[in-house]
């Protein structure tokens, strides 16, 4: 095929997308000068046919132009919009040298249309189209992306709006879709091979003498030097929060980099609808407007009791929608700060888009606590710096359900077993507490009456989120996905799953093709597709066990995936 | 020389048979220049120490150098290459080959090792070396990293050598024969790339200070780079 054919072939692929895109799209060399900045969110693409194609285009987010993996040309990729009970159809043409593949990140759907290679199909081969086509069973906000390697870090993401058939239960005049990701000009091999040889590579936020002065003096030398020995005779660092930091990352909302702002606008008086979604490869997100409160009416697509806080959390692929209602005809800053705050990405929810908000100073950076090595906390003084969690979470399962027992290990890639895992649903978790502002958690979150058929689980199982964070290790009960058996569930059972951490980092569980209904309570439950892990911690949540086939469940940090990964079938 | 290179070449099949097996991530490398130094002492030596690995999370094929290039005189160095496998989360045990030169004069050895991280944070290495001639050497290293800022970072080391019999060509004697302590500051201007200044002392015990008189304090200046 020609270059120019390609060309005409894919400009009728690529609705509204200027030719210049389309040539950066890895065909034709580029001069570095040339390059579009990818600020095409507002590309959206509604109907029930959707041709999109994958490709590399060069974009430029730090002054450095690179080559990102992208679809129709866009960065991040075109939102979808589909209607509840539309049978969709979706061509996805492979325009790379390497396989690709795009999942529907929460879509219920038969389990060869879920786009995991080697789970659900062979994956999308280089210059192929594969055509997926399922019906919504649900509405809300979703996403998409890549499955294949690296692909999602290198910008392979976008937004899904699924409209619902009846009328909301909650009223906005605005709705905007907004995505946060984490770019990085470096190649994700190369920041996997980092993390592989030198696991704190990014963390510049290590311990120093200063730091234990300052521990001195708040709690005394023997206090200071006993609770700086637990943790080194541990060999754990308290102040491990993520992997990969704003070192190499810049924080992208909608695309667009924290100067080069992402605009909402809004007129005084009207309901805004935010879609928060996590697009990142590996980056948690602490979200606010400050001077607006936040009204949580979804979480993963599900509608919820609305909460109303001041700031929320959203881990790796989770999604939040937020309703506000701005006051004061003035840019109000939508910022998100990265947990281990090296960095943040920001937008202005604005009257007029020439009016930009000023980013707020980001928080200091918090320590992991003894709650977050999962030790017992019952017996001890709750200081300042330990977890705010007052009431005792008991979880409410009095009937006993039978546990199936897993294949377990303890080899050298496990480096802790947390002795005394709590529920720890109502703590903020490490970097929002106790910092004087109404944080969601969990506990907050109940899916409206409905969404979850409540049934007693038949059977219960439990999974150990492990590693060795030293030698850059992941698994699920001391057995990486390359060692284990397939995970057997049954169909039509309900599941109950604990998770238990063992490590001291969060982990954004994601079991496709089924829900994942946490449980937030006594008989209370809130729909998800996404769950995170605190640091150890214990958290469960039922299956209902409702679609034949082969699923992927993993973590959905990109960089522990390959380990912390299971492969669920359904019989 | 012969017969070290057919080790390795064995020791080379055995790691990546074994790799084969568990690395579902491939392969992964690092060369770590730990120090390339001046030292200001009487000998006026260009000194390294240098380690690079091949392997994934838990089997790893290392060579280890490190040695003395004195002004006046010739090179001394020691060299190892071993197969490395993790044996418990922070530990791995370590076998293979080691290569001591001086001058002229070399010594073949076995090597077993352990090399970890000690509870505290101590990055440690033990091994144990079976000679040629029925000599048996014990070589202990061990590092702390004591951040001032995120980028000045102190490393207090040190590292103790043993034998079981003298050899004066090599310049060893019996019993505890070598303990050198250092201090180097270094300023990370990238993780993988750090300048640095430093103190260090050496001592030669026994038999070995017998065989070749030493103690003495010097500054010393170098790099630290790794990629």
């Amino acid at each position: 095929m020609s270059i120019n054919n390609l060309t005409i072939n894919r400009r009728t692929f690529i609705k509204g997308v200027t030719l210049s895109t389309v040539v950066a799209s890895g065909l034709l060399p580029l001069e570095a000068n040339n390059t579009t900045p990818a600020f095409s969110q507002e590309h959206e693409l509604r109907g029930t046919e959707f041709s999109l194609v994958i490709s590399k285009t060069m974009v430029n987010f730090t002054g450095t132009p690179k080559y990102a993996t992208t679809v129709n040309g866009q960065m991040t990729a075109p939102t979808l919009h589909f209607n509840e009970g539309d049978t969709v159809t979706i061509k996805v043409y492979n325009d790379l040298e390497v396989d690709s593949s795009i999942h529907w990140h929460g879509i219920i759907l038969p389990t060869d249309m879920d786009g995991v290679p080697n789970i659900s199909f062979d994956g999308i081969k280089p210059k192929t189209t594969f055509t997926y086509r399922f019906t919504l069973k649900q509405s809300g906000t979703y996403w998409y992306h890549s499955h294949s390697g690296f692909q999602e870090q290198t910008g392979l993401y976008g937004a899904i709006v699924v409209h619902p058939k009846a009328k909301e239960p909650f009223e906005y005049d605005r709705d905007y879709v907004v995505t946060f990701s984490d770019w990085s000009d470096e190649k994700p091999e190369t920041i996997y091979r980092k993390l592989k040889t030198m696991s704190d590579y990014y963390n510049f936020n290590q311990r120093t003498v200063g730091d234990f002065f300052a521990d001195v003096k708040e709690d005394g030398f023997f206090g200071a030097f006993k609770s700086r020995s637990m943790w080194n005779k541990m060999r754990m660092s308290d102040r491990d929060l993520s992997d990969v930091t704003g070192y190499t990352y810049t924080y992208l909302m909608n695309g667009h980099t924290p100067t080069a702002q992402y605009t909402a606008q809004f007129k005084v008086g009207e309901k805004i609808r935010l879609r928060f979604i996590n697009s990142s490869a590996m980056t948690f997100f602490d979200v606010r407007i400050p001077d607006l409160k936040l009204t949580i009416v979804a979480t993963d697509g599900n509608n919820v009791k609305p909460v109303e806080v001041d700031e929320f959390r959203i881990g790796v692929a989770e999604t939040y929608d937020v309703i506000v209602e701005p006051k004061t005809k003035k840019a109000y800053a939508i910022f998100a700060q990265s947990l281990e705050r090296s960095g943040y990405a920001l937008g202005s929810l604005t009257p007029s888009a020439t009016k930009l908000a000023k980013a707020p100073a980001m928080d200091a950076p918090q320590t992991l606590t003894h709650a977050d090595m999962g030790m017992d906390m019952s017996g001890m003084k709750m200081g300042g710096k330990e977890m705010a969690s007052d009431k005792k979470m008991k979880m409410p399962m009095k009937k006993k359900i039978p546990i199936t027992p897993l294949e377990e290990a303890r080899g050298v890639g496990t480096t802790m077993r947390v002795k005394n895992p709590q529920y720890r649903l109502d703590d903020a978790g490490v970097g929002l507490r106790n910092n004087g502002r109404r944080v969601l958690t969990y506990a907050d979150l109940e899916s409206l009456e409905g969404i979850v058929p409540k049934r007693t689980p038949d059977r219960e199982i439990i999974l150990r989120l492990t590693g060795n964070m030293e030698r850059y290790m992941w698994s699920i009960n001391g057995i990486a996905y390359k060692d284990a058996k397939p995970l057997q569930f049954h169909y039509g059972e309900q599941l109950r799953i604990t998770y238990i951490n063992d490590t001291m980092m969060n982990h954004p569980m994601h079991l496709h093709g089924l829900w994942s209904d946490l449980e937030v309570g006594e008989n209370r439950f809130v729909r998800k597709h996404t769950i995170v892990v605190q640091p150890g911690s214990k958290i469960s949540m039922q299956v209902n066990v409702d679609a034949k086939g082969s699923w992927a469940y993993h973590c959905h940090l990109l960089y522990h995936m390959s380990g912390m990964f299971r492969k669920v079938i359904v019989s | 020389m012969k017969n070290i290179t057919k080790i390795a070449l064995g020791l080379m099949m055995i790691s990546t048979f074994s790799m084969a097996g568990t690395s579902a991530n491939g392969l992964y490398y690092k060369l770590s220049i730990n120090e390339l130094e001046y030292q200001d002492n009487s000998e006026k030596n260009i000194a390294w120490d240098t380690s690079l690995w091949i392997g994934d999370e838990t089997d790893k094929l290392y060579f280890y150098t490190q040695g003395e290039k004195p002004k006046n005189a010739s090179t001394g160095s020691e060299n190892q290459l071993v197969y490395s496998k993790a044996i418990a989360p922070f530990w791995d045990a370590q076998f293979g080959v080691g290569y001591d030169k001086v001058g002229n004069n070399n010594q073949a050895w076995g090597v077993l090792s352990i090399q970890g991280l000690a509870p505290y944070f101590f990055e440690t290495r033990t091994s144990l070396l079976v000679g040629q001639g029925g000599n048996v050497g014990l070589r202990f290293d061990a590092e702390y990293q004591t951040l001032f800022t995120q980028k000045l970072i102190l490393t207090p080391s040190i590292a103790i050598d043993a034998y079981s019999k003298d050899d004066p060509s090599m310049g060893l004697g019996k019993g505890l024969s070598n303990i050198t302590a250092g201090m180097r500051l270094r300023y990370e201007i990238k993780r993988e790339f750090a300048p640095y200044v430093g103190v260090e002392w050496s001592k030669n015990f026994g038999n070995t200070a017998d065989i070749s008189p030493l103690n003495e304090s010097y500054v010393v200046v170098g790099v630290r780079v790794w990629f």
